[in-house]
């Protein structure tokens, strides 16, 4: 049984889908078994960062409305044997993503791969709520600004309240990836700091990407970051973050700072 | 800092980006949906297979790569060896 792992931030821009594809091609360089699947209905962009953008035939509509086969909707990465995308339907809008139909995808995902990472459209709206629904873990992904923290904040709540493992009384594992980090403006003041967004979110951290140029790049050529530019920090960081959603104790370093940041996540409880 | 890589100038991104999106809009703004065209053909291929033998619908898969002249479909059909034998050929013809 894979595990499901919704990508999730309330706000729009913030880096949900640059994190699907990066952290889902970091576990496929792993050897993990993994599909993305884009939840964007009528606004899909996965399938572009991925570069699978000429090959979508089926999307996620067609199989909740019986129109295809999940296996046939599925498309192989053409570079990592163990990656596969499950793209949006651009056409029609997310009306027709039924609860009964999405259990049905994600249970039959669930069960063929390691990982389901299910790529969050912005907002609390349906969509959203209806990519959460099944998840085992969630990240919270958040830039060091005000709106988005603020946004994050309403996203926990829901993740608390409105999935199926709350609803059932457990505990919803929540991690939280600081995005779009900038070392220059973080060093003269004027972004949120990573102990700021921590304490007012309190929920572990899970990894700090960096702002670069190196994801526009990515963007550009069509493939996830951790293979286009693998030696890259923001790769470097999205590679330390799948190690750490596996398990592994992985000191997490500020961008911009030298000092170890691991007593103090470690030493932090989650809420 | 990171002066090599400033001054070796790594290949442009920009124009693949351009490029990948002409192609993939181009296609879009031709609406009458991808998949709509993809599904009739697969089912109409599938009505004349079916017509000789018997096929699973599992065990066919359809895909498709765009291109910014001409696209291309690929249509995997497995036939098991004695699928044949499982529906005879049907002429049409009723029973007299
Ligand atoms: N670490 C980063 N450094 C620089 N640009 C980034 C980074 N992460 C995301 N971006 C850019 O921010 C924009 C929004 O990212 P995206 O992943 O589409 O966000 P979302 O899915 O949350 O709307 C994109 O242009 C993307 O290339
Ligand atoms: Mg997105």
């Amino acid at each position: 049984m894979g595990k499901v792992v919704v990508i999730t931030s309330g706000k729009g821009g913030v880096g949900k889908t640059t994190t699907s594809a990066a952290l889902g091609a970091a576990l496929a360089q792993n050897g993990e078994k993994v599909v993305v699947v884009d939840f964007d209905v009528g606004l899909r962009n996965l399938d572009l960062v991925m570069g699978a953008e000429r090959r979508v035939v089926y999307d996620l509509v067609n199989v909740i409305q019986g129109e295809a086969k999940l296996a046939q909707a599925l498309i192989r990465d053409k570079r990592l044997e163990t990656l596969y995308l499950l793209p949006a339907s651009q056409t029609r809008d997310k009306d027709n993503l039924t609860p009964e139909g999405v259990e049905k995808v994600v249970t039959a995902l669930r069960s063929a791969f390691d990982w389901v990472i299910c790529d969050s459209p912005a907002g609390i709206e349906r969509g959203a709520t209806l990519a959460m629904r099944h998840a085992d873990v969630a990240i919270v992904v958040t830039n060091p600004e005000v709106s988005s923290v603020r946004d994050s904040d309403r996203i926990i709540g829901l993740l608390d309240s409105k999935t199926l493992k709350a609803e059932n009384g457990e505990r919803m594992e929540k991690h939280l990836l600081l995005t779009r980090y900038d070392p220059v403006r973080a060093e003269r003041g004027d972004m949120l700091k990573v102990d700021d967004v921590l304490e007012i979110l309190s929920i572990p951290l899970l990894g700090i990407i960096p702002e670069s140029m190196d994801v526009l790049k990515a963007s550009n050529v069509g493939s996830p970051v951790t293979l286009a530019e693998s030696a890259s920090a923001p790769a470097r960081a999205y590679f330390d973050a799948a190690r750490r959603l596996k398990g592994e104790a992985v000191p997490v370093t500020v961008p911009g700072e030298k000092r170890g940041f691991f007593g103090k996540i470690f030493g932090r409880k989650a809420a | 800092m990171n002066l090599l890589r400033f001054f070796s100038r790594s290949p442009q991104s920009a124009p693949a980006a351009r490029e990948r999106l002409q192609v993939l809009l181009a296609h879009e703004r031709a609406s009458t949906g991808d998949s709509e065209l993809v599904t009739k053909l697969r089912d109409e291929i599938l009505r004349v297979i079916a017509k000789h033998v018997k096929i699973d619908d599992d065990k066919v898969s359809v895909k498709m790569e765009r291109g910014d002249q001409v696209s291309t479909l690929e249509v995997d059909i497995e036939i098991p060896l004695d699928a044949a034998k499982k529906k005879p050929v049907n002429s049409g013809k009723k029973a007299a």
